[in-house]
C-alpha cells in the first residue's frame, strides 16, 4: 500500500492533511531473527537457575496448604467451609469468581487483540494464555470441592445416570458450567496451537544440540511441524478461528459467571448492570495479573527490548480504562439503588458502604477506582516498580470486589431475623492462599519449559519481517 | 533435519485418537455395567444370625406378611417380628433347634435379633411404606419374589432411576389392594385391567412425587 492517501470525493477532503505518527517501535535496538530465537529459547535451553528452584519450592509448599484444606474437606464434609445461614456462599464463589475473572486478560490479548491487529500483543500473548489456563485451573477447584463430595462432581454434566440426575437448565449455575468448561477447553487449544511453530523450533534446536531425549519430547508435542508453506497457512487459518471462536468468550463467560448473581433477587446482586461491569473488572484485574506475572519476568530475564515501555503503557491504559468502568459501575449501582427507590435495594448499598462490611468495601474502592487512576501519569507508567506494586494493588482490590458483592447482599438479606456475620474458617483461608502456590508452580513450570513468546509472531512485528519496506 | 521418530510415527495421531475412542467406549460401557445399582446392589445377600426362611413361611406355611411385618401397611417403617412372634410357633415346632439359639436368647433376655440390614435408603432420602402398599404397590415391586427366597437378597435396583420410573407412571405398577400381600398376584395391568388402575388413581388420587423434595425433604 502507497503511503500517500489520494483524495477522492469533497474538495475538502484535498485540503486534509492527516498527521503522520510513526508506529511505535516493538522491538527495541533492532534486533534481529536470530537474537530473538536465541533470547527465547536461550531461556528454556539454559540451566535450570537457582532462583527457579528457591522459587519453586516456595510455590510448592505454599499449594500444599490447598492440597492439605482439601484433603481435609474431602476427610471431613464441606461443612469444613465457613459458610453457614445466611451466608451459604462465601469464599468458595468469591475465589471462584477472581480467578475465572483474572484469565480474562489471556484471552483478550491472545483473541480480540489479535483480531483488532493489535501488534504490541505479541510479546505478552503467550504468557497470558498460559496465566488463563492456570487460573482456571485454580478457579475450577473451589465449584468442583464445594459439591462435598467430589466424586459426584460430574453430576454437573448432562451425563444419563441410574439415579435419573438431570441437570436444571434454567439455573445459571449450569450456564456456568458449560461457559467456563467451554473457556478451559478453548483457551487450551488456542494456547497450543498457537506453541506449534515454537515446539518445532525447539525440537530442531534440541536436535542440533544432539539432546535426542528433549527433541522427542518437543517432537512429540510439535506433531511433525515443518514449517511448511502449507503449514504456515493452516496454522494461519486455525489461528484465525480460534481467535474468532474465542472472542465471544471473552465477553460470555464472565457475563455468565455474573448472573449466578443478577438472576437471583437478593438486593445488591438483582441488577441488569452485573454484565458488563463484570466482565470490565474481569479484565481489570486480568491486566493487573499480567503486569504482576510479566514485569519481573521481563527485569529477570531482561528482556526490555522485547516488553518495551510502550507495551507496559498499553497495558497501564487499558487497566485504566477497565479500572475506570468498574468505577463507574459502583457509581452507577449506588444511583440506580436511590433511583429505583426500592428499600431493600437502597439498604443493600447503604450497608455497603457503611455497614459491617464497610472495612472491606473501602478497600475495594481504595484498589480498584483510585490505584489505576495513577496511570493517567507518564512518569508512573515509566517506572516499572511502582507499576508492579499498583498491579498487586488491582489484583487485592478485586479480590475484595467479589467478597464485598457476595457476603454483604447475603448475610443482610431480606429478614433481619436471619442476618449473620461470615468470617472465614482456617480450612478455607489456606485452600485460597494455597491456590497462589498451585498457580505459581503451573506458571514456573511453563516458564521453564515452554517458549515463553511466540518466536515468530513476535519476529513478524520488526522492521525486517516487511520486504517492502514501507512500514506497513 | 536429522530424524528423530521412526517413518511409523507419522500414524501416531491417528492410533491415539483410535486408542482413546475405545478406551472412552470399554470404559463408559465398563461403569454403565459394574458402577450402577443394578449391578453393586442386586444379589447382596449378608449372612443372618438365625437362617429364616421366607420361602417357608411365608411361601409353604402362607404367612401373612403383615403377620412378622406387622407395621407395614401402618406407618413409614416396615417393623421386623420380635422374638416372641418367632415363638408363637418355635415354642412349639423345632423348640431345641440349635438354628434358633438366637431366638430363644432373645426371648428370654429381651435384646433383639441382631438381623442384618438387606435393603438400606441412603439418610437423605424419605422414604414411607404404608404410602406405597396401601395405595396398591405390591412388596414385590420393590422386594422381588421374597416368598421364594431362603435368604433375603436384594433383588431390585433401588437407585433413584428406579423410584422415579415407577412414580412417572403407577398405573403400570399397581395391583388391587387385596393383591398387595400376595406376591405371585400379576398388576391390574398385566391382566389387561388399565382402566380399573387407571380408576384406582383417579378415586384414591394416587399422585407420586416427581420433584425433589418429594424424597429429598
Ligand atoms: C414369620 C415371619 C415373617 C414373615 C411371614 C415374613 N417375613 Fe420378611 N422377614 C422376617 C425376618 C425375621 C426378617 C429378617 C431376616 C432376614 O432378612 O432374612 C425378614 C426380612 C425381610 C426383608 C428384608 C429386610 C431388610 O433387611 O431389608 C424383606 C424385604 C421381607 N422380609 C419381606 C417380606 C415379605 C414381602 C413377606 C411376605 C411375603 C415377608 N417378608 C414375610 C420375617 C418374616
Ligand atoms: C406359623 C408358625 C411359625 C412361625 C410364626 C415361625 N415359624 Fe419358623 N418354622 C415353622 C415351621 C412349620 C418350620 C418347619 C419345621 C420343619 O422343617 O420341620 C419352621 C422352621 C424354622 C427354622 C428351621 C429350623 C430347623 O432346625 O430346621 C428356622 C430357623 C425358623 N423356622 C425360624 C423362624 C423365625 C426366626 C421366626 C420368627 C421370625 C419363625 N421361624 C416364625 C413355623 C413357624
Ligand atoms: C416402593 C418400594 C417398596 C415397597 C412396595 C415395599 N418396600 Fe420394603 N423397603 C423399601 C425400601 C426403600 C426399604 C429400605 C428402607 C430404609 O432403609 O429406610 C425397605 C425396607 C424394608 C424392610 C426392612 C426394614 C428395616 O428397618 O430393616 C422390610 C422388612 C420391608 N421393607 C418389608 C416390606 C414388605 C413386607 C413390603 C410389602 C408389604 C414392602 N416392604 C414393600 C421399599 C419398598
Ligand atoms: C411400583 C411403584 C413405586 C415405586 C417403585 C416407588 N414408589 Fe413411591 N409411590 C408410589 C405411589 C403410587 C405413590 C403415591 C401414593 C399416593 O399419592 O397416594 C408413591 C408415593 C411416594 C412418596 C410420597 C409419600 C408421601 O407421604 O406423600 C414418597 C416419598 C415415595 N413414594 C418415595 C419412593 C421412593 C424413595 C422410592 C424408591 C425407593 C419409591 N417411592 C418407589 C409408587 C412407587
Ligand atoms: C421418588 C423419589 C425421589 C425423587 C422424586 C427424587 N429423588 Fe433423588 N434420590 C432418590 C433415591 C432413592 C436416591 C438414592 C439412590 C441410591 O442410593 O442409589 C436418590 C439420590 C439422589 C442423588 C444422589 C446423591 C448421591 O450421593 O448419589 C441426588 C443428587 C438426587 N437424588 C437429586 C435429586 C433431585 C435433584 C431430584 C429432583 C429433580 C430428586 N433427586 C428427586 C429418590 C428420589
Amino acid at each position: 500500500m502507497s503511503s500517500h492517501i489520494e483524495p477522492a470525493g469533497h474538495p475538502l477532503l484535498a485540503e486534509v492533511n492527516p498527521v503522520a505518527i510513526p508506529r511505535q517501535e516493538l522491538v527495541h535496538h533492532g534486533r534481529d531473527f536470530h537474537w530473538i530465537t536465541e533470547k527465547v529459547c536461550g531461556i528454556v535451553e539454559a540451566k535450570t537457575p537457582v532462583w527457579w528452584w528457591w522459587c519453586f519450592g516456595v510455590a510448592a509448599f505454599v499449594a500444599s496448604f490447598t492440597v492439605a484444606g482439601l484433603i481435609y474437606l474431602v476427610g471431613t464434609g464441606v461443612g469444613v467451609w465457613g459458610h453457614a445461614n445466611p451466608v451459604n456462599w462465601a469464599w468458595d464463589i468469591v475465589n471462584f469468581v477472581f480467578w475465572i475473572g483474572i484469565g480474562h486478560a489471556g484471552t483478550l490479548i491472545s483473541a480480540i487483540l489479535c483480531l483488532l491487529r493489535q501488534k504490541w500483543r505479541t510479546s505478552i500473548n503467550r504468557a497470558s494464555e498460559a496465566m488463563t489456563i492456570f487460573a482456571v485451573v485454580c478457579a475450577g477447584i473451589f465449584p468442583v470441592f464445594h459439591v462435598g463430595r467430589v466424586w459426584m462432581a460430574w453430576y454437573l454434566f448432562p451425563i444419563p445416570n441410574a439415579n435419573y440426575i438431570w441437570q436444571n437448565f434454567r439455573s445459571p449455575l449450569e450456564w456456568d458450567v458449560f461457559a467456563v468448561s467451554t473457556y478451559g477447553t478453548v483457551s487450551v487449544l488456542f494456547w497450543y496451537v498457537g506453541l506449534l511453530p515454537d515446539l518445532g523450533t525447539m525440537r530442531d534446536r534440541f536436535t542440533a544440540a544432539g539432546n535426542l531425549l528433549k527433541a522427542r519430547l518437543y517432537g512429540f508435542f510439535a506433531m511433525g511441524w515443518r514449517g511448511s508453506n502449507r503449514h504456515w497457512a493452516n496454522y494461519e487459518m486455525a489461528y484465525l478461528i480460534l481467535a474468532g471462536v474465542a472472542t465471544p468468550l471473552v465477553l460470555s463467560v464472565h457475563t455468565i459467571v455474573s448472573f449466578d448473581f443478577a438472576v437471583s433477587l437478593i438486593p445488591g446482586w438483582h441488577t441488569t448492570i452485573f454484565p458488563p461491569y463484570f466482565v470490565a473488572g474481569a479484565i481489570f484485574s486480568g491486566f493487573g495479573m499480567v503486569m504482576t506475572l510479566m514485569l519481573p519476568l521481563r527485569a529477570i530475564y531482561r528482556l526490555e527490548d522485547l516488553i518495551t515501555q510502550y507495551h507496559i503503557d498499553c497495558m497501564c491504559k487499558i487497566t485504566l480504562a477497565t479500572g475506570t468502568m468498574v468505577g463507574y459501575a459502583y457509581a452507577m449501582e449506588f444511583f440506580i439503588a436511590w433511583y429505583g427507590a426500592n428499600p431493600y435495594e437502597g439498604f443493600a448499598f447503604i450497608n455497603r458502604a457503611f455497614g459491617h462490611y464497610a472495612w472491606a468495601y473501602w478497600i475495594m474502592i481504595t484498589c480498584n477506582v483510585i490505584t489505576p487512576q495513577f496511570f493517567w501519569s507518564r512518569r508512573v507508567r515509566e517506572n516499572t516498580t511502582l507499576v508492579w506494586i499498583l498491579s498487586i494493588f488491582v489484583n487485592v482490590g478485586m479480590w475484595f470486589e467479589r467478597f464485598v458483592i457476595i457476603v454483604t447482599s447475603l448475610a443482610r438479606d431480606f429478614l433481619p431475623s436471619s442476618w449473620g456475620y461470615y468470617s472465614p474458617s482456617i480450612v478455607e483461608i489456606f485452600t485460597f492462599f494455597g491456590t497462589f502456590g498451585v498457580f505459581s508452580v503451573l506458571f514456573l513450570l511453563f516458564i521453564r519449559f515452554v517458549p515463553i513468546m511466540p518466536m515468530s509472531e513476535v519476529k513478524a512485528v520488526i522492521p525486517q519481517a516487511d520486504p517492502h519496506g514501507t512500514g506497513h | 533435519m536429522s530424524k528423530i521418530f521412526p517413518k511409523s510415527a507419522n500414524a501416531l495421531p491417528l492410533q491415539i485418537v483410535l486408542f482413546i475412542v475405545v478406551l472412552a467406549g470399554v470404559a463408559t460401557a465398563a461403569v454403565t455395567y459394574y458402577a450402577t445399582p443394578k449391578y453393586l446392589r442386586i444379589g447382596y445377600e449378608p449372612v443372618q444370625p438365625v437362617p429364616f426362611d421366607h420361602s417357608l413361611h411365608a411361601g409353604q406355611l402362607g404367612l401373612d406378611c403383615r403377620y412378622c411385618h406387622a407395621s407395614v401397611e401402618k406407618s413409614a417403617t416396615s417393623s421386623l417380628p420380635a422374638a416372641q412372634t418367632c415363638m408363637n410357633c418355635h415354642s412349639v415346632i423345632k423348640p431345641a433347634s440349635p438354628l434358633l439359639a438366637p431366638v430363644r436368647h432373645s426371648y428370654e433376655t429381651g435384646e433383639p435379633v441382631p438381623w442384618v440390614k438387606v435393603h438400606v435408603a441412603p439418610d437423605y432420602v424419605y422414604f414411607n411404606h404404608s404410602v406405597h402398599v396401601t395405595r396398591g404397590v405390591s412388596c414385590v415391586e420393590c422386594h422381588g419374589k421374597v416368598n421364594e427366597m431362603t435368604t433375603v437378597y436384594h433383588a431390585k435396583p433401588h437407585s433413584m432411576g428406579f423410584c422415579l420410573d415407577c412414580h412417572r407412571q403407577p398405573e403400570k405398577f399397581l395391583r388391587a389392594p387385596r393383591d398387595v400381600y400376595n406376591l405371585d398376584s400379576p398388576t391390574l395391568a398385566a391382566q389387561g385391567k388399565m382402566d380399573e388402575a387407571l380408576a384406582q388413581i383417579h378415586q384414591w388420587k394416587v399422585k407420586p412425587p416427581q420433584s425433589c423434595s418429594g424424597c429429598h425433604r
